[in-house]
Parts: structure tokens; sequence; C-alpha cells
């Protein structure tokens, strides 16, 4: 894997928060939030974590697989570290993944593959692009500001970096929701990650998380990658 | 006309995941879209999609869409009408 | 900061192979839109799709592999990967540097990707490896010798868009110093079954911002823009990428805002950065896809930024909407606008039909153009908005 050209950046951030989904448990901010020792598969296992943290938002049921993943990670980060203090357009999403929407497209595939029994699903082919796990998430946190869904064959710790880091240096947002979301085949793995400026962290809404500098190294350990 | 409102009820649940909903939870009479259930544009088309496959009915105009699913009973008695034609 | 310059393109739709190609059709009025797909591998139904010519493809594919030696089978290709190459091999013909050096980054838009790979007629053929977009990306840079690994933008119909966003960006931050933005998708069974089950095709040629359109026209093309902080001598202006902006509506995942307030931020936000008001923009190439709810919305964007007398198209009535390569191969045609002082009639339009007075080009002609604005909107509720002015 090729490197991606890495600036030095004038201005610190931080991360903040983070919700780390994989296998059969959820961390939050370095703490285990939910563990599932008799895991099945990732339907009731994410719906448990759901009913767990009682969300109570019905739309979550229609979000396919990678959606449900990207959206419960976020919910979980913004439910201890609060984004209040900005405005819908000064708060920006960057995930990436390396399936895109694979997963739901097989699935959206499998209501056209019989000519005689042809019927194709709006509500599966809706979710057939990977960036819509991103609509959910502005939609149920009004986030207006910059968004984009990126592609690469690992999780790369330094073109998200890269990319946070452009995009906050220059002001386009204040603070990003940023990170991983891979779905394919029962296979998942997602890291979300609140990224603001240091110097403009609320003390008060992290409770004892100590906030980390956001790095390509700090990114490669939350996912045990070195 | 009973038990195909019922019918339809579990196949309306099941098309458009309201898995929180039950089967007693809805009323035939209330309105499907904007206060009832609330359900959204791409409900819309999966009731369509409901309508064809599970009752061979196919419907020509969309616009149709807003008065035959108004609620479970204009559904049904759509049904019931058109199963009679066919 | 230093300036960012468009210094080549290309366009491949069903209009032709070249920029040149499709800008002449356009000027001769070339609507590159059949009413029934030829085959009915592709829809149960008649439906309008602008599609490319894939034995031509493949005749020209087979030229460039020629030309530089490569004893590959045309076959070990897929119909995408092909015509990527092709873009971008045709792009790279108009300018002089060496392109496998470090400091180039190629960034490939792309909404499905190889997806027909999942059609039983494609499936036997390729590794379903294909299927991944970051294996597309490695085919493609093995072609050509791209030292780094590219960057793939993959965000509904913003994506061509928001990769030339962030190529220029990119550039002016000093992660490289060319950025070769590509964008591309092709037609399947996939995506014309997914748009007829929202009702969202149009029956016939799509008729953006008309009070008769009912509905998009699917298309497959790619285009491909090379920017860079160096200039390269050319006959006509330089044009420069002057600002972008990304916004999303947090409203839907399929339907648009109502308000269009957050695609005005974008085209908002792009201006503040250009250094311009809304009184310089000389003419928008829009999004315009012809369904009711985009183009509505759309127009309530422009009322908000205060640009509904500039004249404004859509070049989705020519070739359709190509999804991936939409945002770049109307941003070619938005910037050879500029060049030669072209306002190109939008294509399907008769009569308006959104609620605000928008300034619908309604023939060829042609105007100083200074500085002009692209938008897209895509599934997702995503819009951007980039500025291209001459210098």
């Amino acid at each position: 894997m090729q490197p991606l050209y890495f600036k030095r950046f004038e201005m610190d951030f931080s991360i903040t928060g983070y919700c780390l989904i994989s296998e059969k448990k959820v961390i939050v901010n370095d703490q285990l939030r939910f563990y599932q020792e008799n895991f099945l598969n990732f339907a009731n296992f994410i719906k448990s974590l759901y009913k767990l943290e009682e969300i109570n938002y019905p739309k979550f049921y229609k979000m396919d697989s990678l959606s449900k993943l990207g959206f419960l990670a976020s919910e979980l980060v913004l439910k201890v570290s609060s984004i209040k203090k900005y405005r819908e357009d000064e708060l920006g999403v960057v995930l990436s993944n390396s399936s895109s929407s694979l997963d739901t497209d097989i699935v959206y595939q499998n209501t056209i593959n019989d000519r005689f029994n042809y019927f194709p699903s709006p509500s599966v082919f809706v979710y057939t692009l990977p960036n819509i796990v991103i609509g959910e998430i502005c939609i149920k946190f009004n986030i207006k500001g910059e968004n984009a869904f990126l592609i690469s064959e690992t999780f790369n710790g330094r073109l998200i970096c890269n990319y946070v880091n452009e995009m906050m240096e220059k002001n386009r947002v204040q603070a990003c929701l940023c990170g991983w979301v891979e779905y394919l085949g029962d296979k998942f793995e997602t890291l979300v990650m609140l990224v603001e400026k240091s110097g403009f962290i609320d003390k008060q809404s992290n409770l004892g998380y100590c906030p980390t500098p956001f790095t390509e190294q700090h990114l490669n350990q939350l996912l045990h990658r070195n | 006309m009973e038990e195909l409102i019922t019918k339809l009820k579990k196949e309306v649940i099941e098309q458009l995941n309201l898995e929180d909903i039950s089967v007693d939870n809805i009323d035939p009479e209330a309105p499907l879209f904007g206060e009832g259930l609330g359900l959204d544009s791409i409900d819309a088309l999966e009731l369509i999609v409901l309508l064809e496959k599970n009752y061979g009915i196919k419907i020509e105009d969309p616009k149709d869409g807003k008065k035959i699913f108004y609620s479970i009973k204009t559904m049904a008695e759509y049904i019931t009408d058109h199963k009679k034609v066919q | 900061m230093s300036n960012v310059y468009v210094i080549a393109d290309n366009i491949i739709t069903s209009l032709g192979f070249s920029t040149d190609e499709n800008i002449n059709g356009i000027l001769n009025d070339k609507i590159g839109i059949v009413s029934a797909a030829p085959d009915n591998t592709l829809s149960n139904t008649p439906t309008a799709l602008s599609l490319l010519n894939f034995d031509l493809l493949d005749e020209r594919f087979l030229q460039i592999l020629k030309k530089i030696n490569r004893d590959l089978p045309v076959d070990s290709f897929t119909r995408l990967e092909k015509l990527f190459i092709l873009s971008i091999h045709d792009a790279l013909s108009k300018v002089d540097f060496n392109y496998q050096r470090k400091r180039v980054l190629l960034i490939i838009s792309t909404t499905k990707g190889n997806i027909d790979l999942l059609e039983d007629r494609y499936k036997a053929k390729f590794n379903h490896k294909r299927l991944f977009l970051w294996e597309l990306g490695r085919i493609i840079r093995d072609f050509f010798g791209f030292f780094n690994t590219p960057l793939i933008i993959s965000n509904a119909c913003i994506s061509g868009v928001l990769a030339i966003s962030i190529g220029s960006r990119w550039i002016q931050s000093g992660f490289c110093d060319y950025a070769i933005v590509s964008g591309g998708d092709i037609m399947s069974e996939f995506v014309v079954s997914g748009f007829q089950s929202f009702q969202a095709l149009s029956p016939g040629p799509c008729r953006p911002y008309d009070i008769d359109r009912n509905g998009l026209t699917l298309g497959e093309g790619c285009g491909t823009l090379i920017l860079s902080n160096h200039e390269q001598s050319r006959e006509r202006p330089l044009i420069r990428v002057a600002g972008s902006a990304i916004t999303n509506d947090a409203n839907h995942i399929s339907g648009p805002s109502r308000t269009g307030q957050e695609l005005s931020f974008a085209i908002n936000s792009s201006m503040k950065e250009a250094g311009c008001l809304s009184g310089d923009i000389n003419y928008i190439s829009a999004h315009g896809t012809a369904t009711p709810f985009n183009d509505e919305m759309e127009s309530k964007a422009i009322g908000l930024s205060k640009l509904t007398d500039v004249p404004l198209n859509s070049f989705k009535g020519y070739w359709g909407h190509t999804l991936g390569a939409a945002g770049i191969v109307e941003s070619v045609t938005a910037v050879h606008s500029l060049t030669s002082n072209t306002l190109f009639r939008s294509a399907g339009f008769k009569a308006l039909g959104v609620s605000e007075p928008l300034t619908v080009i309604a023939k060829h002609s042609t105007s100083d153009l200074n500085t002009c604005l692209k938008t897209a909107s895509g599934f997702g509720g995503c819009n951007a908005a980039i500025i291209f002015q001459k210098i």
C-alpha cells in the first residue's frame, strides 16, 4: 500500500470521543459498553445493542446493516460527547470502508435475479450506496456540513487523518464525526470518532475520557493495527 | 374483509420493517402516511411492490397511490375490488 | 495559496469519445438518448437510456493496447475499466508531465463500480474481487503505473464534484502537484431496475426544469479532469478551481430538502472561498436531473443564493444522468463554456416548470463568460458546489 502525502498540520485536533464495534463487543471511550458472549449473528447483535441503549428511533429498523452499524456507533459517541455548541453547518461526517455497500448490493440483486419472481425493492435499493449511512447520521443529529465517503482496501488511518485535518484546518467544519464502517457477510467492524479542535474542547462534556491527539498512530492503536 | 385486514397488517409490518409495531397497534382506518405510522415516500413505493407481489395487482398510475394507500382499510377495499375484476 | 488549474480533460458519453466530439454533438443538437433498450437485458420495459457503443469502445481500447505495446487481452478488463482507461489516457495525451511520479494522485469517482459483475452473464468472466472499488482502482493504477494508491470516492451523484473539490484542495495543501480526477459508471440491470422501482425514470429523454418533466434518464459515461498547480501552455485561457463546498440536507435519504437551504449554503460557501458574489457568476452548470422534486429544490436554492438571473443549464438532456461521471463530464463542458464563451442550450427544456424564475438557456449563444458555478446533489442528502474561473 503506497502512502499518501502526509503534511505537518499547524493546528491540533483531538479525538474527544469514540465508539468501536467489532465481533462481540462495543467499546466507548476506552470502556467496554456491551459484550455478547453468545454471539449469534450481526442482526441479533445490533438489535440487542439498540434495545439495550434505549434509542427509540423506529427508522433504525428500515436501515441496512451498514447503516445500522454506522448509525449506532455515532449514536454511542454522541451520547457521551456533546455537539450542541456547534451550528449544524459546522459539523461534518467523513466515513470510509472497504466493501462500499456490497452486502446490500447482493441483497438487492437477489430481488431481481429471478425473472419469474422479479420484485425490485426500493427500500433495499436506496441503501445500495455507501454514503447513505452518512445521510442517516446527518438526519438524526442534524449535521449539515461537509460529508464524504471514501473507499480503501483496508482501514487507512493516514487517509482519514489527511482528509479531516485538511478539512478542519481550512475551517470547512469545526468538528467532525469520522472513521471506518465496514460490513460484509456478517463480518463487521466500525470505529467512529468525534474530532474537535484541541483548543475548543468543552472539558465538562466528556465524562472522564481524556481527549487523544488525532493522529494516524492513535487511530491504528484504537483499531489494534500496528 | 376482517381476515384480509389482519393479513394485510402483518404483510405491511413485515414489508416495511415496522418491527416494534404489532397488528393490534394498527388502526385499520387511521392514515398510514403523515400522522399514523409516519410512513414516507420509499414506504409508498414498497406498498406498490407489496400489492404486486402478494396480490398480483399492478398500479398503473402511481398517483392513484395516495387514495389506495390512505389506510389499511382502503388498501383492503382496493384489493377486494380488483380481485373481483381479475 | 497557489492556483489550481484545469490543464486537460476528456469526456466519453453516448455523444462521443472525446471532449471535442461531445461539444460538437451538443452544438449540433445531438441527443444521445434512445427510447427503448436495444436489448432487453437492461430493462423489463421500454426505458429511455443513454448508452455507449461498447464495440467501438473495444476497438479504441485495442488501439491503445497496441500503441503502448501491452500484450493484454482486451477481455481482461471490465467494461468500466476500459472506459476509465480510455478517458484517462485521452486526457493524459494532452499534457506532458511524468504521471508516474510521486506527486501525482489519481482520484476515482464512481457510484457502483463494476456492479454489472453481479449479473450472471458477467460473473464467470472476472474474479469477484473486481466488485470492490479499491480493486477497480488498482487495475487502473497498474495500467498507467501511477505511483500512489488512488483515492476512491463513492458518494452518490455528487461524487464527481466532490472528487474535483478534493483534488484541488489537496494540491493546495501540498499533498500532490497533479490530481487526475476521473469519474465513471456503466449501466446495468441493477441500476436501471433500482431507479424503476423508484418510479424515477422518464419514458422519453429527460427534460430538466421543464413544466412537463417527469423523471430522469440514466446514462453511462466517464469524464476526466486533470488539475495542477503547474500551468501548462495551452491555446485557450487558463481556468482555475476557485472554490468549493459540500453540505448535507439532513432531511431524507432519497428525497431532497424542501427548502433548498443546504444547497444554497454550499453555493454561498463556494462563492465565499472564490472571493466572489452572486453578481460575479456568469453561468451555472446545474444538476438538473428532471425529477419533479430535484429541479424544484435546485430552483429554490438558486433563488436563495440570488442567482436566478444567471444563465443556467443542465447537460443531462444530452446524455442522461451519468451518476459517478456526471459531476466531472458536466464540469468539463462548463469549463469549455468558459473558454469558448459559449452558453449551451439546456436540452429538453421548453417551458419553465419550477417555482423560481430561473434563466434556463433556451438556445446556444455566445457571451463573455468569466466565472461559472457547477452544482450537484445526490442520494443521502448531499450537495456539492464548485466554482471555475478564468484567469
